[in-house]
């Protein structure tokens, strides 16, 4: 109801949408209307086009009934029951307007406003204030209390938290902002301290916001309806003026957000409470750390250098893209036509993305094109394409909230994709079991009013050991489901896996000593999942990122699949995307054996399709992964690289193999919108345009494809669309789109899952999950309903193959990384913003016992080291690592985390092993080498940038 | 020959000395069995010694320590004695009464299993275990009786909305939370006969289909925590409790947490912050399961009810209020304590006739019955019958019973102000009307009372009462303005 009167805003019903099973009809001041039992009064009174007053209800939390402002009268009863609170019943009859209640309204507003600052226009709120509205709507003339009675006035503001305010003073206790923290986010970092009129919402035990349990999700801050909790941003420039409908640019969760706007200014992100991802809820990322989107650091010319020892020199547009083709056109006759390629963008839009494959396979002639999705989830696709027939997670997110026994592998979604964290806790608090099979504590694991029924804290790197350990738990002790596996699967696939399975080397007792999990937990475990109606599974990269990535995903399809857990709301294989748009990337044809739809290079009439619409013979050999580029660099055999919105030098393993390939290159192309890592070993740069800048989609962990709506001109004058048709043009093979949409309607064409997508559909529907064809024109919610894409599920037998990578006396620890919730992947867009205030360098995770042996204490420097390379971080001693294990993320540069992980990789599609090294870890009061390094290196190509030439300044006065 | 002296041991007894009597007993070198038994509710005369004897028990009001060596000079107690009370139960304060409900209260040792079932203890239990659940609600709903916390809702409704809901798992929950000023039944029966709760939870259980009760009791009731606690440990000794889990709680310290729905958030652990209705607490109650809640009153009553019949219950009373209400007389009075009589008695009988007018002397100008929240009755309306219906057209409520005696010397205009501000003491803060209705309450009667613009602070006052009447979330602000309209109508030179 914050823009209750205002055209074009979010209308709010006041109470949540309830799923009765049959229709209530009954009549508001006359007028008749029906809606689904259990629907408060408040909502069909809305929906019948009266809105009762109200300040305590809102349609994103459960009614609470405290402001008494939505009082109203029913024929035959006595009274004035609240609205928010009373359920409709057949034939009643309402009345919302009355003498009496019109008179009881005005004298509780009346109450209000006597203990409410005066301010209004001076206030942040003005113009978005519902008390305002209120004020107005009951008609309160006078307070005949007058103003000098006990109140709050005098409070003081809370301006810790970076993003938002918190004023007391203003505060009329309606209790949202609690409400929202427990149902929304699930954190319960706010209360109500004292009672009556001491009652004050307090942060934690009365702490300061900033040193609170608070995660600035920012849920408390739009669910406030007065000025008491508002956004930094809106203080300092007022309201917006309009609102656009976009999608985050964050992680796969994909959340909705109507971006609001000054002019070309982005104001405020709020969650859009139609978007179907995120139901109105957001995470601080999306939320709040929109600020990099204007950094002073974004690069907005485009820039050559002939060597990554000269200065860079702007230059235009066209002198960049000639330099560049002609560079690598130059390349291909010196080195042949494999010497040179292309990576796509998790990050950029599908429409991007489809055009780099697109400029790689048809302008550079060979299939030299992968995507970021190499490190993270390519065995996801490679295992669920194996048994189930299609890379990609099988239900939507709403999903979960079905699910009877959750069962969450080397995820962990409150810190990385929080918005459905939040969802899976709403759904653990009504009651469904959890399982987390995880090296480390994790938030899900003990959390208020959430903890892991089995945490099976297994050592990292036995993964495949402890789902083959609750594979066998399953089909020794019956509990698999017969007819499912008889219906569905292909029969004797599942006989030689049964036997595989059953066997004792895979028995919890056996592998025990393996994994570190005692057999007890694993069979509980696996009673729990087996035994329930709905078992879900949710994985993330600490599945993937292993040698046996691809197995340990094809061991948890088994699973799925021995149990009958598949085709049906609140079950399924779910992987959590790790970037906005690594799900569209991959599907967009990212990989150097697949054209888009995850269709093999091999396919004849595929290929013929593609050689037809594009007008080129396509190269039917698959081209080189991301690895075997390095390698081949290194080998002086690949030399020319064009590298869209990825920063290998940070987020790939082995920071100096890759430092070494990339300084082996004759031309390096770095398309992003700051100088990142990888941009230091450029040649040519090219600026990127961010989310707000351009129209196209993203397509999200749940297949769904949302629009990204452009808010403002791109900075640097074109999107990355248009840049890279651009270049493809300036090599011979001219690409040109006037809009977005025609490579979405070149992508239907070409892709049967996609065949019906079209910008139209978007516009009519909000968000659609692929496939989308003539089959689901509306799109597919769920995947494998009645049979696989594969048609009959296939077991592959997953046998337990340890890693190359294990302690030894030399480096007796294993490093684990990960990501936390403030910080994005590299973190080149949240250290541009006032994220840094909760997480300002990576540190150390290291159990007390380890720490005390070495002689470490918390907070001092420690080295690391491994076989690929040694760094120093600062420690954190804490129990949520196991001894023996050490943990650490990577979204600071000088962090150096990737100079320790190796090259080890997945056996099936080279994904690194990012998630275990062996390493030794000791107190050192000083950098390591390769910091030493890394800093002189960061120091000399920041002087590069600075010492720019420019090109004259573009300036409109006169 | 041993002789039985017996030595109250409730809350009341011992603030007086009790235990100090006790203790000198025992010291006698004479051949004595000391039983600690309840208290009769006979305040004014605690503590009140009882010696058995061939006749009876013979009382001996207000006995010290000290004058214990000299009562037992002779070996026995002197009849004569300026201090003997004769039989105690031909005593003219107890000799009319009905108990009912407080029967055993005084005449036994509160946890003696034995004394209990010797007068009637678990007679209606064992009746109840022989009946479906459908006969015990039907037997409730027959007697009338209907709920002594003070909402007056009938028992065996409630108890039939509990039966009726399909659920796993239901609740019996026992509010006794005594929070009412002036009142004190509650404690009573916890202190002096526990058996008689625990049976009447324990029916209550056969009667819905719940096995798990909680006591709610309240914080500053820490004997009757300790006496329930220790009963229930026997009782399950005894395996009464087989099958029922009951436990007692100890209560948040909060008035507003003997209202039902901030007692059932209290009881899960949360704030004690009033929920909505609907839901009934009987269709979704404690942890979201159906609940009977309760008080302590009405289920005590249920094992007499369940032992002599709906009908026996019933056929006290008058109009629609039946059997009998344990009255608490307190305040300015002269003979404090409990009266449980059939409903119909006048004020003025329970007033005049048992309590004897005001302690200090001087006339009654106004009883407040029903609690802080309830209205102030002046003494034109003093012939009323203490019955639900009657009280409520005199703009009044018996609530759990309690009446607190003012005299003319009361300054009524600040027993208003009390009201409100009591309630912005106790407001839990959730809703607007009470939580910000109260404050301004105070300040408003503070302005009429200091003469600032007292006609418009009149109105604005009556406006007020009738919002947080109107619109309050539960009957804390609901009721509040209840006493301050009493004074401005029946003592309108006072505010």
């Amino acid at each position: 109801m914050g823009n209750w009167y205002r055209v074009g805003a979010e209308q709010d019903l006041g109470t949540p949408l309830v799923a009765g099973e049959s229709l209530i009809t009954l009549s508001v001041d006359g007028m008749e209307i029906s809606v689904p039992e259990g629907t408060s009064i408040m909502r069909a009174a809305a929906l019948a086009g009266t809105n009762i007053p109200k300040l305590c209800a809102t349609e994103d939390l459960e009614p609470f009934g405290s402001c008494r402002l939505c009082l109203v009268q029913i024929e035959g009863r006595p009274g004035y029951p609240a609205s928010c609170t009373t359920e409709v019943s057949e034939g009643m009859a309402v009345r919302t307007q009355s003498p009496r209640l019109a008179e009881l309204r005005r004298n509780v507003m009346e109450l209000y406003i006597s203990d409410h600052p005066l301010d209004c226009l001076t206030c942040p709120t003005n113009g978005d204030c519902e008390l305002q509205d209120m004020a107005g709507a009951v008609g309160l003339r006078e307070v005949r209390y007058g103003y000098e009675g006990k109140n709050h006035l005098d409070k003081t503001k809370d301006e810790s938290a970076p993003y938002f305010t918190f004023d007391a003073s203003k505060c009329i206790l309606c209790s949202r902002c609690v409400r929202a923290c427990e149902e929304q986010q699930g954190t319960f970092a706010l209360t109500i301290d004292n009672r009556g009129f001491d009652s004050q919402i307090v942060a934690s035990q009365n702490d300061a916001f900033d040193q609170s349990e608070c995660v600035s999700c920012g849920a408390c801050v739009k669910a406030c309806p007065t000025a008491t909790l508002t956004e930094k941003s809106i203080i300092a420039l007022g309201q917006p003026d309009r609102a656009t409908v976009t999608t985050c640019a964050y992680c796969g969760v994909g959340c909705s957000f109507r971006a609001e706007m000054q002019g070309d200014q982005l104001v405020r992100m709020t969650p859009n409470r139609d978007g179907h991802a995120n139901h109105g809820h957001a995470c601080v990322k999306g939320r709040f750390a929109f600020g990099y989107a204007t950094h002073d650091d974004r690069i907005t010319a485009p820039m050559i250098r002939d060597s990554i020892n000269d200065v860079w020199q702007e230059v235009s547009w066209e002198q960049a893209l000639s330099f560049a083709a002609s560079r690598m056109q130059a390349i291909q006759s010196t080195y042949g036509r494999k010497s040179i390629g292309g990576i796509t963008s998790s990050r950029c839009t599908n429409e991007e993305v489809f055009v780099v494959q697109k400029f790689i396979r048809a302008a550079m002639g060979n299939n030299n094109v992968d995507t970021c999705a190499r490190v993270c989830h390519s065995p996801t696709g490679y295992g669920l394409k194996t048994t189930l027939g299609e890379s990609a997670g099988t239900q939507t997110f709403d999903s979960v909230m079905q699910a009877d026994t959750i069962m969450v592998i080397g995820a962990n979604p409150t810190a990385a994709h929080p918005v459905f964290g939040s969802m899976m806790k709403r759904r653990l608090r009504q009651g469904a079991k959890l399982i987390v099979i995880d090296p480390r504590a994790t938030d899900l694991v003990d959390s208020p009013h959430v903890r892991a029924d089995q945490h099976l804290q297994l050592r990292p790197g036995t993964n495949v050991a402890v789902i083959n350990a609750l594979g066998h738990v399953i089909i020794s002790e019956g509990l698999e489901d017969k007819a499912f596996i008889q219906q569905r699967c292909e029969v004797d696939a599942y006989e030689i896996w049964r036997q595989f399975i059953a066997r004792e080397e895979n028995s919890p007792e056996t592998l025990e000593p393996v994994t570190g999990v005692p057999a007890a937990q694993i069979r509980a475990a696996a009673r729990n999942y087996a035994s329930v109606p709905n078992g879900a599974i949710y994985y993330g990269l600490g599945v993937t990122e292993h040698s046996q990535g691809s197995t340990m995903v094809m061991g948890i399809a088994n699973l799925a699949m021995a149990t009958g857990n598949l085709g049906r709301e609140g079950v399924g294989v779910n992987p959590l995307r790790g970037q906005n748009n690594v799900q569209g990337s991959c599907d967009m044809g990212s990989f150097p054996h697949e054209l888009p739809g995850y269709r093999h290079l091999s396919d004849l009439a595929t290929r013929t399709q593609f050689e037809k619409a594009w007008g080129v013979k396509l190269d039917a050999e698959p081209g080189y992964r991301i690895p075997n580029m390095f390698d081949a660099a290194v080998d002086g055999e690949f030399k020319g690289l064009y590298i869209q919105g990825e920063d290998m030098a940070q987020s790939d393993p082995d920071t100096q193999h890759v430092q070494a390939a990339l300084s082996a290159m004759e031309c390096v192309i770095v398309q992003d919108l700051f100088l990142n890592e990888t941009a230091k070993y450029a040649h040519v740069f090219l600026p990127g345009s961010s989310f707000l800048e351009k129209d196209g989609t993203f397509t999200n962990a749940e297949r769904r494809i949302s629009p990204v709506r452009k808010v403002m001109q791109p900075l640097a004058g074109m999107a990355e669309w248009e840049v890279t048709c651009a270049l493809s043009t300036a090599m011979g093979y001219p690409m040109s789109y006037q809009h977005p949409s025609e490579i979405m309607d070149e992508i239907a064409q070409l892709t049967p899952t996609f065949s019906g997508v079209s910008y139209e559909l978007l516009d009519e529907l909000g968000s659609i999950q692929w496939p989308c064809n003539e089959h689901a024109p509306n799109g597919t919610p769920m995947m494998h309903v009645d049979e696989f894409v594969r048609g009959k599920g296939f077991f592959a037998p997953t046998p337990y193959v340890p890693t190359d990578e294990r302690s030894n006396n030399k480096y007796p620890l294993l490093l684990t990384t990960g990501r936390i919730l403030s910080q994005y992947n590299v973190g080149a867009q949240t250290r541009r913003t006032e994220n840094m205030a909760f997480h300002a360098e990576d540190v150390l995770e290291i159990h007390p016992s380890d720490a005390e042996v070495r002689g470490i204490t918390d907070g001092a420097w420690v080295g690391i080291k491994s076989r690929a390379g040694e760094t120093v971080l600062r420690a954190d001693i804490t129990t949520r690592v196991q001894a023996g294990v050490v943990y650490t993320t990577f979204h600071h540069p000088e962090s150096g985390a990737n100079v320790v992980t190796t090259d080890n990789s997945d056996w099936a599609t080279n994904c690194p092993e990012y998630k275990v090294t062996a390493v030794q870890a000791y107190p050192v009061s000083n950098p390591s080498e390769w910091q030493e390094m890394f800093s002189k290196f960061h120091a000399e190509q920041g002087n590069f940038l600075d010492q720019r030439k420019r090109k004259k300044p573009v300036t409109t006065q006169s | 020959m041993t002789t039985r002296v017996y030595v109250p041991s409730d809350s009341t007894a011992i603030s007086l000395g009790a235990d100090a009597v006790a203790v000198a007993l025992q010291d006698l070198p004479c051949d004595l069995e000391i039983i600690r038994n309840g208290s009769r509710g006979l305040h004014w005369l605690e503590p009140l010694l009882e010696i058995d004897t061939p006749a009876g028990r013979i009382g001996f009001a207000e006995t010290k320590a000290a004058d214990i060596a000299d009562l037992f000079a002779n070996g026995a107690p002197a009849i004569d004695h300026p201090n003997c009370l004769g039989l105690v139960e031909e005593h003219a304060y107890l000799k009319p009464q009905h108990r009912l409900t407080s029967a055993r209260i005084g005449l036994i040792s509160p946890c003696s299993l034995d004394h209990y079932r010797s007068l009637d203890g678990f007679a209606g239990l064992e009746k109840a275990r022989n009946m479906t659940a459908d006969d015990i609600v039907q037997v409730v709903t027959d007697s009338g009786l209907r709920g002594r916390g003070g909402a007056a809702f009938p028992t065996g409704i409630k108890w039939r909305t509990v039966l009726d809901a399909p659920a796993e798992k239901k609740y019996i929950v026992c509010n006794a939370d005594e929070g009412d000023s002036g009142t004190f039944v509650d404690r009573l029966i916890m202190e002096c006969d526990p058996y008689c709760l625990i049976e009447g939870m324990l029916i209550a259980g056969l009667a819905v289909g719940a096995n798990e009760g909680f006591i709610y009791c309240r914080a500053e009731y820490p004997l009757a925590i300790t006496t329930l606690q220790r009963a229930i440990d026997t009782a399950t000794e005894a395996g009464y409790l087989e099958g029922f889990s009951l436990q007692v709680r100890k209560a948040a310290g909060a008035y507003i947490c003997g209202e039902e729905t901030a007692l059932l958030e209290s009881l899960e652990g949360k704030r004690g912050l009033v929920r909505f209705r609907p839901p009934l607490p009987a269709i979704e109650g404690l942890f979201g399961k159906p609940t009977v809640v309760n008080n302590v009153i009405s289920l005590a009553s249920i094992p007499i009810i369940l032992a002599k019949g709906a009908d026996h219950y019933r056929d006290f009373g008058s109009g629609r209020s039946r059997g009998t209400l344990t009255v608490q007389l307190a305040g300015n009075i002269r003979r404090g304590g409990l009266v449980e009589v059939p409903f119909g008695l006048t004020l003025r009988q329970l007033l005049e006739d048992f309590g004897g007018g005001t302690a200090s002397g001087r006339p009654i100008k106004a009883v407040q019955a029903g609690g802080p929240l309830g209205a102030y009755i002046p003494a034109d309306h003093f012939d009323t019958a203490m019955d639900y219906e009657t009280f409520k057209d005199i703009g009044a409520m018996l609530g759990h019973g309690g009446l607190v005696v003012f005299d003319d010397s009361a300054d009524l205009g600040h027993m208003a102000r009390f009201a409100m501000e009591f309630c912005a003491l106790e407001s839990c803060g959730k809703c607007t009307p009470c939580r910000i209705g109260s404050v301004r309450g105070v300040e408003v009667i503070d302005k009429i009372r200091s003469g600032e613009q007292p006609d418009d602070n009149r109105i604005l006052l009556q406006d007020l009462c009738q919002t947080m009447i109107d619109g309050s979330l539960c009957a804390l602000g609901g009721m509040a303005p209840f006493p301050v309209q009493s004074v401005m109508k029946h003592f309108p030179d006072e505010l």
